[in-house]
């Protein structure tokens, strides 16, 4: 199979998707600029036109707005926020509305809308251009919420994403838009709610999503490699609705736990799925689950304090060994 | 009630006209005696005293032509031609309410009609509005969308982002702000510098006009020739129609025992009653007599009581289907 980058996976499942569905259009800030997006908007204005392929003001209440009406009135929108911390100036049209109409109305109004949030972190960038905001999203009722980590699922999800009948928050990291895999080249769905063994392992689970996984991914070979652990690596790709049966299966299989989460770990992602493997499967653990994830506080901007703000796979691995050494008290 | 998608003239239906504020004036009468009574629960925001502006906009459109509206939007639904019995249905929690029971007052649906919905947090139903006109625009449908909104909505920031993008692509959109003076308990004169929305609006390069929102046949006759306007291609027009709302904010009762308007204000707009008025005018030129006028009346009360018998003997959601709607498969 030929190998894409993650960048161009997106950009594929845009041209494929909006070939097939004439009522997709996409609309935000700056998806005709060459640096806001990186690669992943090219030659969709040129192809699709004006109308289909909207550089918006920036008014990202107004447009997310327009796009939830269109939505609901025959259009599949998808709407680009090129750097997630800007949406939450949307915030009421995503969650007020996008969310909830299909249930205020007692079913008879849907919102098929898909929100593109980049994550933009790194690059000395700060507070207010570095935010992962998904455990958020994740709390509402009536979202979606997926952050594919590999090329292949960039692109199915995102189509998934686009066909599903309910609005979807679609999460991409520019960390991973350079990373390439075996992409197929047809068009084709990965489906929302689907987590995936990325590697077999019967000592430890690492759960993870987005970037991390690739960090997960690298903590396992080293633990494979110095320490003798055998670690499963399970990539959640949807974080809502999880796929708790498949997060059940490897830690009834392994016992312990990690958790690797791109986001604030106080009432994060991670937390969520700490706490449904607690709740339901307290007698499979073997040691208390212990979570990867941001510090509580903002984003710094010098590179030694991003350095280790975020999280890398160095943190992963000692977090594994953390959980191997764990021994009940008698 | 659902009106026939064809082509509006120009010349209104004046018993329609009185027909449709007539069934708005007496179902939300009702409304507010089962306030009273404790029947209803939900907090309902009343329409009394707005309706020549629901129904001279809704009677200019056609069937399909989409309508958003807010948390005091019963006029609205009605006048686009939303069922009233599924509408006192949602008022009681109802499972054969407009929205199952999910929305209560606030939250009315009749999408069969174009009435894609109404919002209750304010503003939020603006750039959704515009949205359906993208979509028109985008589908070649020639629909047009209609958004309701009060004088308190055009505070908010996502008021003027709408507004912009609506003129900047030529959407075809009609702006429906009804002035009523008050956004909840405050004034306008405390909220906006100068009382000027249409003014604000046409710097946008959007036509815009004040008109008298108790004046049906004024209404009627500039949402025609709006329509006509968007229809033609050349984008969305506003209209700032100024009313005045009867009752409180929320609620039956009259807003009068607190200090921010007076019993005389309140009179003096029960005064300027655009039902009485266009009664007045069609009786004095004969275009109904007194004994049609009164079957009219007749007309509605019983599909009053017809809706209210329904909403007593429908059955309430099952707690079993609290979890449906969440998504749409």
């Amino acid at each position: 199979m030929r190998k894409i980058k993650y960048s161009q996976a997106i950009n594929e499942a845009f041209h494929q998707v909006m070939n097939r569905e004439k009522n997709v259009i996409v609309m935000g800030i700056g998806v005709n600029s060459p640096w806001y997006v990186g690669h992943t908007m090219e030659g969709l204005f040129k192809k699709f036109g004006c109308n289909r392929v909207i550089d918006t003001p920036v008014s990202e209440n107004g447009f997310t707005g327009i796009a939830v009406g269109a939505a609901m009135s025959g259009l599949r929108p998808v709407v680009i926020h090129p750097r997630m911390d800007f949406m939450y100036y949307s915030f009421d049209q995503i969650i007020n509305q996008a969310a909830n109409w299909h249930y205020m109305f007692g079913g008879s109004v849907n919102v098929p809308l898909t929100l593109r949030g980049i994550v933009n972190r790194g690059g000395e960038q700060a507070a207010q251009h570095s935010q992962s905001i998904q455990a958020l999203f994740m709390h509402i009722p009536g979202l979606k919420v997926v952050m594919p980590a590999t090329p292949s699922d960039a692109k199915g999800l995102l189509i998934s994403s686009v066909l599903d009948n309910n609005p979807v928050i679609y999460i991409d990291d520019r960390w991973l838009y350079d990373i390439e895999d075996d992409v197929p080249d047809g068009f084709y769905q990965v489906p929302i709610g689907e987590a995936k063994v990325l590697k077999q392992g019967k000592d430890v689970t690492i759960i993870a999503s987005s970037y991390l996984v690739y960090e997960g991914l690298k903590a396992a070979e080293k633990l494979g490699a110095l320490d003798n652990i055998d670690a499963e690596l399970l990539d959640l790709r949807t974080i809502k609705p999880l796929d708790t049966s498949r997060i059940f299966d490897s830690v009834k299989k392994t016992g312990r736990v990690v958790i690797a989460d791109g986001g604030w770990q106080t009432a994060g992602a991670s937390a969520e799925v700490s706490a449904l493997i607690s709740s339901e499967i307290f007698s499979s653990l073997k040691a208390p689950v212990r979570r990867v994830c941001l510090p509580d506080a903002p984003a710094p901007a010098s590179k030694t304090l991003e350095q280790v703000y975020y999280p890398h796979s160095e943190d992963i691995y000692l977090s594994v060994k953390q959980v191997m050494g764990y021994k009940e008290k008698a | 009630m659902i009106k026939k998608n064809k082509k509006k003239p120009m010349k209104p239906d004046l018993k329609q006209l009185f027909l449709s504020m007539t069934r708005l004036r007496m179902f939300e009468e009702r409304v507010a005696d089962l306030l009273l009574k404790d029947e209803i629960k939900c907090p309902t925001h009343l329409y009394i005293g707005q309706e020549a502006v629901a129904v001279g906009v809704c009677e200019a459109l056609k069937k399909d032509d989409y309508v958003f509206s807010t948390h005091r939007s019963h006029g609205h639904y009605l006048a686009k031609g939303g069922d009233m019995k599924k509408l006192m249905a949602e008022l009681f929690g109802k499972s054969t309410g407009c929205s199952q029971g999910r929305g209560g007052s606030m939250h009315i649906a009749a999408p069969d009609i174009g009435y894609l919905g109404s919002t209750a947090i304010v503003g939020a139903d603006i750039p959704i509005g515009v949205g359906a006109g993208l979509s028109s625009c985008v589908r070649k449908s020639k629909q047009i969308s209609v958004i309701f909104f009060g004088d308190g909505a055009v505070d908010e920031g996502v008021f003027y982002e709408s507004i912009n993008y609506a003129s900047l692509y030529k959407l075809p959109v009609l702006f429906i702000c009804e002035n009523n003076l008050f956004s909840t308990h405050l004034r306008i004169c405390f909220r906006q510098p100068a009382d000027n929305i249409f003014q604000r609006i046409k710097t946008f390069k959007m036509p815009s006009k004040r008109i008298d929102g108790n004046d049906v046949l004024e209404v009627y006759k500039n949402t025609c020739a709006a329509v006509d306007h968007i229809r033609q291609g050349k984008g969305p027009y506003f209209l700032e129609c100024r009313t005045y709302r009867w009752r409180a904010h929320v609620g039956p009762w009259l807003d009068i025992d607190f200090d921010f308007r007076s019993k005389a204000e309140v009179e003096s707009w029960i005064r300027k009653c655009p039902i009485k008025k266009l009664e007045k005018a069609m009786l004095k030129k004969k275009d109904f007599s007194a004994a049609e006028r009164d079957r009219i009346i007749a007309d509605v009360k019983n599909e009053i009581d017809e809706a209210y018998r329904f909403s007593q003997e429908s059955p309430y959601p099952d707690a079993k289907e609290l979890l449906n709607h969440v998504f749409r498969d």
